[in-house]
């Protein structure tokens, strides 16, 4: 058994695997078909200061090796979670991660502030790039000025583990990406979804309520790779890879890239064991190549 | 109450037309299948394309314990339902099940029950019936289609009650929409379950909240994980956004809002 351990920030993880917010619920909806605590860590829902209903239905299209969403960030709030769902999930041995969203500073603040009180939530994942809301979301991932603002904004109140998720709708991710360290971030997650539309052109409208919508799934690994590569040269934290990773060998293509670890995301809808699966296939590919640990594939690649 | 769910590869030992549109896949699984409730359904996985990159939802056709069969009622709608229509005999299929929430048996079995059903939504009617017989329950079932070739399981139905038809053609039974059949106006009725099209779930809706009469419909929207996870799939109630996937796929017609209601 090679050793897997891998540390973000003050976060240490028993193996790179993290599920990806958004895809994963609160992790109990899988624990019929996986040990989730086999997980370096659960990413839940976005969540947000006040609950928000989402967009309308039809929030979803498949495309070719790949979807479309627009849910919209639909959460019952923080207090919510604090209460409802967080004692539901908080001896889960793994890390459980809040995934924060918002449609304003303050409210990212205050989001991030509530969840810094609770103890078994070791690290936030600050969302700046969720493409289907209208207010705040993406607006605030794609300049380095506004990345900044809120990045430190949430710095001064949240003291444990800060990720930051950056939307890969930009011209330029590494300067985002060096913007968000320069503001405090601990660590760097790429992918968020690219910005995508569907149309039916028997009926000649939009498939998705919202029109346009995130692309996922493995259309967009190639995407990902690239971007994962770019910052991971650009920024001295450790950076999450994330974007159509469908199996072990695409999570290794993204340490190769330099992501010291990995989420999955919309495979977890195709088949609901595949993080575990993913956990077995590098381990066994490090055996394998005489790897004794993870580290030392990370930014490996020969170029 | 959370009923656990399973992913396991089933065999398919019979793929059978039932006409130009909709097959008939029977599956047999090398382990005892868990108890199914009618209403339940399975994604389906679909390899080998990158047209179909996400699970197919398909409901419970019929489960046959003694023999560890499931039955899968399919209408080609797309290409990944098509694909599932192409299976050949001993071909595996990865499925997820039994997923959702599934209609609720009445209390009382001296309750008359009417089943309506409309296209392939007739399909998670056949197992209802196939329960509610077990508990003898007096079961009538109205089907409805464009025309006679679109009135699917006929004979199968018969086996538990009593058989109606409308088609909008006049080429079976009454001509016309299931909640115009003579039957609705002659007969009352306890409870509604139905299944079809959302037009006549609707209008199936309406006239149950008329007449008072208790209605669990099955609702199938476009769906990724199938497990509440994704939140996809959401339709709009009186509380809100709920998962048709984890919340439904039935839901009291009570508590259903519209679209553009």
């Amino acid at each position: 058994m090679a050793n897997l351990k891998i540390k973000i920030g003050n976060l240490q993880l028993k193996n790179p695997v993290m599920t990806a917010s958004g895809t994963f619920g609160y992790g109990t909806e899988f624990s019929d078909f996986i040990d989730i605590s086999r997980l370096g860590a659960i990413i839940v829902k976005g969540t947000t200061l006040n609950s928000r209903q989402g967009n309308p239905y039809p929030r979803m299209a498949e495309t070719p090796s790949g979807m479309l969403n627009a849910v919209g960030l639909q959460n019952k709030g923080v207090d919510y979670f604090i209460k409802q769902i967080y004692p539901t999930i908080k001896d889960i041995d793994t890390n459980i991660i809040v995934n924060v969203s918002g449609s304003c500073v303050d409210d990212y603040v205050a989001t991030a502030e509530r969840v810094n009180s609770l103890s078994n939530i070791p690290a936030i994942e600050l969302n700046i790039s969720c493409p289907n809301v209208k207010q705040g979301g993406m607006a605030f991932g794609t300049s380095c000025k506004s990345a900044q603002t809120v990045i430190s904004a949430v710095r001064k109140v949240y003291d444990k583990t800060l990720i930051v998720k950056l939307s890969p709708n930009v011209t330029d991710i590494a300067e985002i990406a060096r913007a968000a360290e320069d503001a405090g971030a601990d660590s760097i997650s790429l992918i968020n979804t690219l910005l995508g539309m569907a149309i039916n052109s028997e009926t000649r409208r939009p498939i998705l309520s919202t029109i346009t919508g995130g692309l996922s799934g493995a259309a967009v690994k190639p995407i990902a790779l690239r971007m994962v590569w770019q910052v991971a040269k650009a920024v001295n934290i450790p950076v999450i890879g994330l974007g159509g990773i469908m199996n072990a060998a695409d999570a290794i293509e993204f340490f190769l890239a330099g992501a010291s670890a990995i989420q999955v995301g919309t495979a977890n809808f195709v088949d609901p064991t595949i993080t575990c699966q993913i956990i077995d296939g590098i381990n066994d590919y490090l055996e394998r190549h005489g790897y004794s640990s993870i580290s030392e594939i990370i930014s490996a690649l020969e170029e | 109450m959370a009923i656990k769910k399973y992913i396991s590869n089933l065999a398919v030992i019979q793929n059978t037309a039932i006409n130009s549109q909709t097959h008939l896949l029977k599956l047999s699984s090398n382990s005892a299948l868990p108890t199914i409730i009618p209403g339940q359904f399975a994604e389906l996985r679909i390899d080998g394309t990158s047209d179909v990159f996400l699970r197919r939802p398909i409901s419970v056709n019929f489960v046959d314990y003694t023999k560890n069969e499931l039955w899968l009622l399919v209408q080609k709608v797309g290409k990944g339902t098509q694909k599932l229509c192409e299976l050949r005999e001993n071909d595996n299929l990865n499925l997820l099940f039994p997923l959702g929430n599934g209609f609720t048996l009445p209390g009382d079995f001296t309750q008359k029950v009417l089943l309506i059903g409309g296209g392939v939504g007739v399909a998670p009617l056949l197992f209802l019936a196939a329960e509610l017989a077990k508990l003898n329950c007096c079961i009538t079932i109205l089907i409805g289609g464009r025309s006679a070739d679109n009135l699917l399981l006929v004979n199968d139905f018969a086996d538990y009650g009593k058989v109606y038809f409308t088609t909008e053609d006049g080429s079976a039974g009454e001509r016309g929409y299931v909640t115009q059949h003579s039957i609705l106006a002659n007969e009352k009725f306890d409870k509604i379950y139905c299944c079809g099209p959302t037009p006549m779930m609707k209008a199936v809706g309406q006239y149950a909240c008329q007449k008072n009469i208790d209605c669990q419909i099955s609702l199938e929207n476009t769906m990724a994980c199938g497990i509440g996870a994704c939140l996809c799939c959401v339709t709009n109630t009186v509380d809100g956004h709920k998962c048709v996937c984890s919340d439904g796929p039935v839901f009291n017609i009570n508590d259903i809002k519209w679209n553009n209601d």
